[in-house]
């Protein structure tokens, strides 16, 4: 395994394989997430379920595991990249052959993890350790935040950008291509994007303005 | 067409190197990019000066050797074709071209635009062979059947000229798609089979040792090509390297 993960292309394999276990999970927060709409009851339960079962309880560390490894092995992934060319081009024409997302997925990933860092405050450590009587009310009250909501915006419009390139990426990495089904894949992951930026950003303006 | 250039000029290996300006005149849009270099040359050597230093050989196309970095991409603005095909035509009279060699930590500079390729030798001797019967029996080439579409991929990933544009275009300098395709046309013919899984082994390991960067799927790769070779491969290589390391 550790001549695996010394490998560019094994690295590359780890990167895939947790960026579609964070795929996974984003469909199963926004899930949870589309409960707002609900009302408190059904959010607050929903909630519940979520800080009390006990496979989520499991899958939280897998979770926290799988965000470190992504995380670690992009910025790793990201310093040897720039290692690989000490003396840079005086003129270069990048977007003559490849998507703006895809050569900055670095600094859109840097960017979610700020968001990442200011959600676990907000939120995760104010449920599981805080003074917190209703979910609900702690979310919905953030929310009327207008600077907390065009940060949370803007957030998922970078991750949708991350996702944009990295869904159909993932699936290159782990030699899931083929010509018969690529556009197939390559449009799921677009759909996707959408759902994630749009999904997490409505219920967000929605509750601002509600 | 009157055109100005900026050139990369390094002495050697040694020294840091700069861009510097020329004027040529006199050029004909039916000249090739090299053609043009040469004009500049005669220009140069009437003056006394030291010519531009650059890579060619068959000037038609086929043998990889011509490279440079052309306005910012690799062979220049055309699809499909290496620098020795691009036509002065592309261009426009008074246009500023700028002339930089390909970059990457495993292409070091020998001399102005000049780079050394051999690692791309280097990964080809780790694993880019096959075994074959040298005893006087030789099989019939034709014994062994071999699907259409399979040959037609093999020869698709064979027509990798081993020009390193796919290096000096990736924002990563990585060699994926020069090592896909050479570990492609063997994984698609029964041939390949036997050495399979040391091959796609063997070559990865010598890239990564060569310094090239890792690949991120930008696609860049397959946009400068001039032989067309595609991202499928790379998917090949990745399942390849999956496969020989499940066992
Ligand atoms: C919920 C959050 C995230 C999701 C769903 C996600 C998803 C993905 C996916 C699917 C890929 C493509 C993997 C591949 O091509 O094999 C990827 C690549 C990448 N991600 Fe993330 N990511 C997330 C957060 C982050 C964060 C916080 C960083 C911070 C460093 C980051 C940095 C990168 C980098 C550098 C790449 C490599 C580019 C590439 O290989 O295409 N990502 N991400
Ligand atoms: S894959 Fe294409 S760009 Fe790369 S070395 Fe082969 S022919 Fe040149
Ligand atoms: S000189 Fe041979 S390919 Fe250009």
């Amino acid at each position: 395994m550790s001549g695996f993960s010394s490998s560019s292309v094994g690295r590359k394999v780890i990167m895939s394989l947790s960026g579609l276990f964070l795929i996974t999970f984003l469909l199963v927060h926004l899930g949870v997430n589309l409960t707002l709409f609900g009302g408190p009851e059904l959010f607050n339960s929903a909630s519940h379920f979520m800080a009390t079962n006990l496979v989520i309880q499991v899958m939280q560390y897998v979770l926290a595991a799988g965000f470190i490894l992504h995380i670690i092995m992009g910025i790793n992934l990201e310093l040897k990249n720039r290692a690989a060319r000490p003396v840079k081009y005086v003129k270069n024409n990048p977007a003559a052959n490849s998507g703006w997302a895809s050569r900055n997925m670095i600094y859109t990933g840097l960017l979610i993890l700020l968001f990442i860092i200011l959600h676990l405050k907000d939120f995760f450590v104010e449920i599981k350790f805080g003074e917190v009587t209703s979910d609900y009310d702690l979310v919905t009250q953030l929310f009327k935040n207008p600077i907390y909501v065009i940060i949370y915006v803007f957030a998922f419009i970078l991750l949708g950008i991350h996702l944009s390139h990295g869904f159909q990426s993932a699936f290159t990495s782990i030699g899931a291509r083929k010509p018969k089904y690529y556009s197939c894949v390559k449009n799921l992951g677009i759909a996707y994007s959408y759902l994630i930026a749009l999904g997490f950003s409505i219920i967000a303006i929605y509750f601002y303005f509600a | 067409m009157n055109l100005t250039l900026l050139i990369w000029r390094q002495k050697d290996a040694r020294d840091k190197g700069k861009m510097v300006k020329y004027q040529v005149s006199g050029i004909s849009e039916h000249m090739s990019f090299l053609e043009m270099l040469d004009v500049l040359n005669e220009d140069l050597v009437n003056k006394n000066e030291e010519p531009v230093a650059f890579d060619h050989d068959c000037r038609e196309g086929i043998c990889g050797m011509c490279s440079l970095q052309i306005n910012g991409e690799a062979h220049g603005p055309d699809r499909r074709i290496t620098t020795c095909q691009l036509h002065m035509r592309t261009f426009k009279d008074g246009d500023t071209i700028y002339i930089e060699p390909f970059r990457s930590k495993a292409f070091p500079v020998i001399k102005d635009l000049i780079v050394d390729r051999t690692s791309f030798e280097r990964i080809q001797q780790a694993g880019g062979f096959i075994s074959v019967n040298t005893s006087g029996n030789t099989q019939d080439a034709n014994g062994i059947l071999i699907g259409k579409e399979e040959a037609d991929m093999a020869m698709d990933s064979a027509t990798c000229i081993g020009c390193g544009a796919c290096v000096a275009t990736c924002k990563n300098s990585s060699a994926m798609l020069f090592v896909s395709a050479k570990v492609s046309q063997y994984a698609l013919l029964p041939q390949g089979r036997i050495e399979a899984k040391d091959r796609v082994k063997n070559m990865i390991h010598q890239m990564d040792l060569e310094g090239f960067g890792n690949c991120t799927n930008t696609g860049a790769c397959e946009v400068e090509c001039p032989k067309g070779i595609s991202l499928e491969n790379i998917a090949r290589l990745n399942r390849e390297f999956l496969k020989a390391s499940v066992k």
